[in-house]
């Protein structure tokens, strides 16, 4: 179908695009952005005046719960959720059950995907069998089964020289490791290590959880000569470890989380067990740096790191909730935020959650690249909405930002020229 | 607010009181004499006959907050001195002193709490004023004065030192 | 962004549930410990119940097991005549994978009037506050590590009745502070009465991070910490404590910490020993200061009875 996308404010910071103009897709690429080609007739033109026209958003981590989940979110749920949020690509961790450690599995996820049709679905694979930490898993298969990495998911290696071994082995196989950083035993608590998690009485996790691991990685890192990307950074220090490295020319990116950017320890006061997390809110200051860290290129990806829950899971004391927050609805609207109060430059929050991480998946995917796939959202900054269970389209409503009144929606979400989500309420 | 009776009018009340309570327990010989008054009015009447009848015991005082029949709906409210009574009561004959005799309600607090510490031989009831609009069926042996009122009117005792009865 | 509100308080401002020493006025607390003063006469009477809370129901619902602070509670309870409900769940529901949610609709299917709750997780009585019908009435008796706020109270009655005031007082609480909510619900019981001045000693692995915000002075050394103090309260040391990394052994932890006589000449001349019990005797505490003339350790347990009833009778009596 040929579509035209009028008067739109296109942004597209891989090509250093941003002005009003008009984009033409057909047979689900993109044939034009501005002059319309010879011959073009639109079956169907969108008004995009006064909204943004951008990449569908390349998500680098959300869980769909398929297979395996228990609760109500599942692949078709949440891939409805993700078009509802923009996100056109999305990439999920190996920990489902079973295990992404078998080709069998990454088929069965990329068939219910594609019977969706709401989102273009990845795998990455396990690093260990079975996550187990202790016997590699099956990397050559996988790759050739399609996952674009190998990852532990939120499973930390304690024994080192088994993280040596699969590196090393990710390197024979070309492929990117991803690591959460946690040290098990530094690592067991609940909630940030500060004033508040003494006063709350929770069990703390310090900063050095995270740290600790992300110093023996480096240095692991630097030994096997991996490609390496650090998922969910939570703390300050954490982000001048990786400024360091990558000033050092290593290989090595890092990724955050929307919620990282707008929440604090401060957040789990009442026992809040919304604000349950992995890794945890830390302090404002850290919060701070993570921002920076972005405006700097340390950090290179945002992403929602979503995770649905029933709410039966966050019905019960804090610590023994689930952790998790429920974020591809609102990954947009919230990196928009960070516009008006933060005063982060939007070229660089949109480029961290279309272009920069495709290019660590290896996907060409994250553009407005004339020939490229018509992977396509529109966005209307200046929509005011309210977040409520009933809004989210996803089966999981657990966010700390129910209630908030969310300024900015996605209107239209365009996946390989075809419309998957179109806002009722829009013109 | 309108004061109706004075501290010399209320002092000479009281002793006549003193005078019937003496014959009162004579004729039916209550030897075994301790006084209690019930917070707050109540004690202040019951030290005044406690001095006039030269009572050897010390005398007892009952915090009835804990066995009022309002509680659910009024809840607990922090009560400065709490109930005291000094002596044994099992045996006794108990003189249980208050200001106003109203609904009754109160009465039957103070006598509960006074059965939970023991079993007393007697319980001579001794008012200032009474009503006479007891909701419940007590009659009080020794009246000061008697007093009806109407409907939504108070009156209250006011004291320590000097004593008056104040209508609202 | 998150509306906090204070669960505890109802909309005149009295006391609903008492979950936390934390966020109550210093009037409301001199409130409990002056209803405590009323209550302590009553286990003294030929008959030692007072009608309050007849026809009442109350729950203690312990997830912990706790034999002392259970007792307490159902003393206090049945004092004010309530029937009183014993359930231990950490032996049944639990295990058979009924959640805390389920555990409590079954309960209020009972028409229980409050629930006095001891649970393993910090935050369990909030959770279970936020949670129940509107009548219903919560008592923390524990949670996690978070709080135990009548046993605070308790220690504070104990300190008032032998001070007469908390102005100019020094205290410090010694021990395992990390693990510890009757520390942190002293803390906050005591500073929001006023003492001069609140200390914690403990080694530094017992000390939890950022322990000064909670408005206290941290020592590791206990002879500078007890100088001039007023009253020590030393906690249980949990045997656990020394498998892990935390102690290498009782032995030592006495050698640096244990209460002596000797160690008590630091302090003020008047200085009282207070323990919520019960007590490791050669190992936070030497036998000769626990019997000895500054101990107040058995008071502390006829006082819990009536800071108990108090509180109970408090929170019953209160409309939503």
């Amino acid at each position: 179908m040929n579509i035209c996308i009028e008067k739109g404010r296109v942004l597209d910071p891989k090509n250093g695009l941003d002005k009003v103009c008009n984009i033409y897709t057909s047979k689900g690429f993109i044939v034009s952005v501005g002059r319309k080609p010879t011959g073009f007739e639109a079956k169907k033109t969108i008004d995009a005046s006064g909204q943004i026209v951008m990449p569908g958003l390349v998500d680098l981590s959300a869980r769909l719960r398929e297979p395996g989940g228990h609760g109500k979110a599942n692949i078709a749920s949440e891939t409805k959720a993700a078009a509802a949020g923009g996100i056109t690509t999305l990439c999920v961790p190996p920990d489902t059950d079973p295990i992404i450690d078998t080709p069998a599995v990454v088929e069965l996820i990329h068939q219910r995907a594609e019977r969706s049709g709401k989102a273009k679905v990845f795998c990455l694979g396990a690093l260990t069998h079975e996550l187990g930490s202790e016997r590699l898993a099956e990397m050559y298969s996988l790759k050739e089964a399609g996952c674009l990495g190998v990852s532990n998911a939120m499973v930390p290696i304690k024994n080192t020289e088994v993280m040596r071994r699969a590196m090393e082995y990710a390197v024979t196989c070309d492929m990117t490791v991803f690591i959460q950083p946690e040290d098990p035993w530094l690592g067991g608590g609940s909630m940030h290590e500060g004033a508040y998690s003494t006063r709350m009485g929770l069990p703390p996790i310090p900063e050095t959880a995270e740290t600790v691991a992300i110093a023996r990685d480096l240095l692991l890192i630097e030994a096997t000569g991996v490609r390496a990307h650090f998922m969910r950074l939570s703390s300050a220090r954490s982000v001048e470890l990786i400024r360091d490295a990558r000033k050092r020319g290593m290989s090595v990116t890092a990724d955050v989380s929307i919620h990282q950017l707008h929440f604090t320890d401060r957040d789990v006061e009442d026992y809040n067990s919304l604000c349950h997390v992995k890794p945890p809110f830390r302090h404002h200051s850290d919060r701070e740096k993570l921002l920076a860290g972005i405006m700097d290129s340390t950090i290179t990806v945002i992403c929602s790191d979503h995770q649905p829950h029933d709410s039966d899971k966050k019905t019960a004391p804090f610590s023994a909730t689930e952790p998790g927050v429920s974020a591809l609805d609102l990954i947009l609207p919230m990196a928009f935020q960070l516009v008006d109060m933060k005063g982060a430059d939007l070229n660089k929050l949109i480029l961290s959650m279309t272009a920069a991480p495709a290019e660590i998946l290896g996907l060409e995917s994250g553009s407005l690249t004339v020939d490229a796939a018509a992977d396509i959202c529109i966005f209307d900054p200046e929509k005011v909405w309210k977040v409520t269970e009933k809004s989210l389209v996803s089966d999981g409503k657990n966010t700390p930002a129910l209630g908030w009144e969310m300024k900015g929606k996605v209107t239209h979400t365009i996946l390989n020229g075809k419309l998957v989500y179109k806002n009722n309420e829009s013109k | 607010m309108a004061v109706i009776e004075k501290n010399k009018a209320i002092e000479a009340i009281i002793s006549v009181m003193a005078t019937d309570l003496k014959t009162y327990l004579e004729e039916r010989n209550r030897k075994n004499v301790v006084i209690v008054g019930v917070h707050t009015g109540g004690v202040w009447v019951a030290e005044r006959l406690h001095k006039l009848l030269k009572v050897k015991d010390p005398l007892g005082e009952l915090n009835i907050a804990f066995y009022r029949d309002d509680f659910s709906q009024i809840g607990m409210h922090p009560s400065v001195a709490p109930s005291n009574l000094p002596f044994d009561v099992d045996g006794r004959d108990i003189v249980l002193v208050d200001d106003i005799l109203y609904t009754g309600r109160t009465i039957r607090a103070a006598l509960n709490e006074l059965f939970d510490y023991g079993r007393p031989a007697s319980v001579t009831l001794t008012v200032l004023v009474d009503r006479c609009e007891q909701e419940l069926p007590f009659k009080a042996d020794v009246v000061g004065t008697t007093m009806s009122l109407l409907k939504g009117e108070h009156v209250k005792l006011t004291g320590p030192k000097t004593l008056s009865l104040v209508t609202k | 962004m998150t509306v906090h509100k204070n669960l505890q308080i109802n909309k005149e401002g009295r006391l609903k549930h008492f979950l936390s020493t934390e966020g109550l006025s210093r009037e409301l607390l001199t409130e409990i410990l002056d209803n405590a003063e009323n209550f302590a006469g009553v286990g003294e009477r030929a008959v030692k119940k007072v009608p309050l809370l007849r026809g009442k129901t109350i729950a203690n619902l312990f997830f912990e097991p706790s034999t002392r602070t259970r007792t307490t509670f159902e003393l206090a309870a049945k004092r004010l005549s309530a029937d009183v409900l014993n359930i231990n769940i950490e032996s049944s529901a639990t295990k058979k994978g009924e959640s805390l949610l389920d555990t409590l609709q079954t309960l209020e299917a009972m028409h229980c009037d409050m629930f006095v709750v001891r649970h393993a997780n910090s935050g369990a009585a909030h959770f279970i506050a936020s949670l129940v019908s509107s009548g219903v009435r919560i008592v923390n008796a524990g949670d996690g590590r978070h709080a135990h706020p009548t046993q605070a109270m308790l220690d504070a009655f104990t300190v008032r009745r032998h001070k007469g005031s908390f102005s100019g007082l020094k205290i410090a609480i010694v021990g395992d502070i990390m693990h510890s909510r009757v520390a942190r619900s002293e803390i906050h019981a005591f500073n929001t009465l006023g003492v001069k001045e609140l200390r914690v000693i403990a080694p530094k692995t017992l000390i939890p991070a950022y322990m000064s915000a909670l408005g206290v002075k941290v020592f590791h050394n206990i002879d500078a910490g007890l100088k001039d103090v007023d009253a020590v309260i030393m906690l249980r040391l949990q045997n656990e404590r020394m498998q892990g990394a935390l102690l290498p052994s009782a032995d030592e932890f006495f050698k640096m910490y244990g209460l002596t006589e000797k160690r008590l000449e630091n302090a003020h001349p008047d200085v009282m020993v207070l323990h919520p019990g019960p007590i490791n005797r050669g190992v936070e505490i030497d036998s000769d200061v626990a019997d000895g003339a500054r101990s107040v350790i058995l008071e502390q347990v006829s006082y819990g009875i009536a800071i108990r009833m108090a509180v109970m009778s408090m929170c019953m009596g209160g409309s939503e």
